[in-house]
């Protein structure tokens, strides 16, 4: 067998391997659904307001709003989280010190943010479609389209998670660098309310992210047409949401592997130690 | 090479068993130079000692013969490969000992032990099954009992041993260790001795390993290679070491009632001259050789206090 694929294809199973054990972990698991109960509160409180213009509840408009963020945030932070704290613990250079481990490493880190990610945004719109019944008169074709939004918000992002985990010094500073901007560029895309109502600049800014496509491109395959007044020009935005997608996962996936493999290379077990002396420092 | 080693025979290499070659190595950061022209061999089935005080460029030299660095200027053969060059099927001949913090923690130990050997299934041939099946390398380590437990929940030497059954499940030619018993005590340190040594006898393993300490080096390695002040200022058996990087020996003796010390490259002529001349007048002698101990004290303090750089090459001692 090819041994890119043979080591792929190990990775995988080890992706899933460290998928189960968080899934058993108490405090993974719990964080998930403290996450899903929040959202779910949130869409509580807003299961009586109407959105402006249509007919649509706020909350039906947030729901897919949420989903389309939390790809950014379980793939940019997931991501770059993973990949700075086993930096930090040495979990890496292990994988370098095997015959394609790197390889190995890589796929299963895919494979384990990409599953965590699919378990909380499945989590949320369980809890959320109590709330929001009416989208599961959702068709096939609409829960399709999620599905091909998502995935492709995986793409767009996962890549510049592994960018920011690869170049951070610390673990705390890869959830800074990523739950900052996250949090204030989602605060201008409209996730929790209609994009419309921010200042024609702002919505400029947010058009440029990928948080504000995920969210259009959620409410997109979700909801009625007629929901489509409260967007920007009034009107859907399918080819432009993949074209904005594409273009971050493309550029995501050219500048990803040089930054990973210059990262990789500076691995020894001498950078483990300066790390683990400095983690040592923060604790003590 | 003998059988199952992909790696091309190097024309070059001098000896066919020379398993790691260096000559002239050269690592500088800025303008310190941490390795200063260091050239040595290591031969198939060896077990080698790299000792030196703590900064004297140890780390550093594994590290460019992992492959995980690169050097200033040298030539550097390991497996007949440029480590900064080597492929990934070089990669599956070494193993290296790293020292985990809390890495795989929530990983239990025959889990881990079985998904790292996955890798190395590609590279096994008919002389050297790869890897060594999970359970096989837990009872080598003595992990019997903790092999479905957390990874998070061993002992600072179980861990140590979990760390030389990953640097092991691929059955290498080549294994490195950096510092494997910094931290663990003397019980542990004990159990790990006896792990290396029957490491080195398991199919012809040839061993690098590193340590700060001398009683350590002694216990160990057939060879023991002193890295002190960026090179290495001696390179020997134990015993060699000991007879030849210093004649240097102590006499002691006493003569109506008062007592004298008198230091000698030559204690044998000396007692004789002495005995000849003083006859039974001469009493509580006593013909001490400074130990190896002695030796390298007093090496490591010359070259950390600046003294003497010149000094410790007339040291210098090749086996063979």
């Amino acid at each position: 067998m090819n041994p890119i694929l043979y080591v792929a294809r190990l990775g995988v199973g080890r992706g899933w391997h460290e998928f189960k054990i968080g899934l058993r972990g108490a405090d993974e698991t719990g964080f998930k659904l403290v996450f899903a109960l929040s959202f779910a509160l949130v869409l509580y409180f807003q299961r009586n307001a109407t959105v402006e213009g249509t007919t649509q509840s706020l909350a039906s408009v947030v729901l897919p709003s949420i989903l389309g963020m939390m790809v950014v945030v379980g793939s940019a932070l997931g991501g770059a989280g993973a990949l700075s704290v086993e930096r930090e613990d040495g979990t890496l250079l292990r994988a370098k010190a095997i015959p394609n481990g790197m390889i190995g490493y890589f796929a299963a880190k895919v494979t384990s943010v990409t599953l965590d990610t699919v378990i909380a945004v499945t989590l949320v719109l369980a809890t959320g479609l109590i709330f929001v019944p009416e989208l599961l008169s959702t068709g096939y074709a609409g829960w399709l389209a999620l599905i091909g939004i998502l995935g492709l918000g995986l793409l767009a992002t996962l890549p510049w998670g592994a960018v920011i985990g690869s170049v951070v010094l610390s673990p705390q500073s890869a959830f800074g660098l990523t739950m900052l901007p996250i949090g204030a560029i989602t605060a201008i895309s409209g996730i929790f309310y209609p994009i419309t109502a921010l200042a024609g600049w702002v919505q400029g800014i947010a058009q440029v992210f990928p948080v504000y496509w995920l969210g259009h491109g959620t409410r997109w395959a979700l909801l009625p047409d007629s929901a489509a007044a409260a967007e920007i020009g009034g009107s859907w935005r399918p080819l432009e949401t993949a074209g904005v997608l594409a273009a971050w996962a493309v550029a995501g996936l050219l500048v990803a592997p040089p930054v990973l493999r210059t990262m990789a290379r500076r691995e020894s077990g001498s950078a483990i130690e300066a790390r683990r002396h400095r983690a040592m420092q923060r604790v003590g | 090479m003998g059988n199952g080693t992909g790696a091309p025979p190097d024309t070059a290499a001098p000896g066919a068993d020379a398993v790691i070659d260096v000559r002239d190595l050269r690592m500088r950061y800025g303008s310190t130079d941490v390795l200063d022209g260091v050239s040595f061999t290591v031969s198939r089935g060896e077990v080698v000692t790299l000792l030196g005080p703590n900064g004297a460029g140890k780390t550093t030299t594994i590290e460019i013969l992992e492959g995980f660095r690169m050097c200033s200027a040298g030539v550097v053969r390991v497996l007949g490969a440029d480590p900064s060059r080597g492929d990934e099927h070089w990669r599956a001949q070494l193993g290296i000992v790293l020292q985990s913090w809390r890495d795989h923690g929530k990983w239990r130990v025959r889990d881990l032990l079985h998904h790292l050997g996955l890798y190395y299934v590609p590279y096994s041939t008919p002389s050297r099954r790869r890897p060594i099946p999970a359970d096989e390398l837990i009872d080598m380590v003595g992990l019997k009992e903790q092999s479905n437990q957390k990874i998070s929940k061993l002992s600072g030497g179980q861990r140590r041993r979990l760390d030389v059954a990953i640097g092991i499940v691929g059955r290498p030619e080549l294994l490195f260790l950096d510092e494997p018993t910094a931290g663990l005590d003397p019980h542990a340190r004990r159990e790990f001795h006896d792990l290396v040594h029957r490491l080195a006898d398991l199919d012809d393993t040839t061993i690098l390993l590193t340590t700060h300490d001398l009683h350590e080096a002694e216990k160990l390695a057939d060879r023991i290679l002193i890295l002190a002040g960026g090179r290495i200022v001696a390179d020997g058996s134990a015993d060699q070491l000991a007879r030849n990087v210093s004649n240097q020996a102590e006499v002691r003796w006493s003569r109506e009632g008062e007592f004298y010390v008198h230091p000698t490259d030559d204690a044998t002529a000396f007692v004789r001259e002495l005995l000849a001349q003083h006859g039974d007048k001469i009493g509580d002698l006593e013909v001490r050789r400074a130990s190896l101990e002695d030796t390298y004290m007093a090496m490591v303090h010359r070259i950390e206090t600046g003294h003497d750089n010149g000094a410790v090459t007339t040291l210098e001692r090749n086996p063979r």
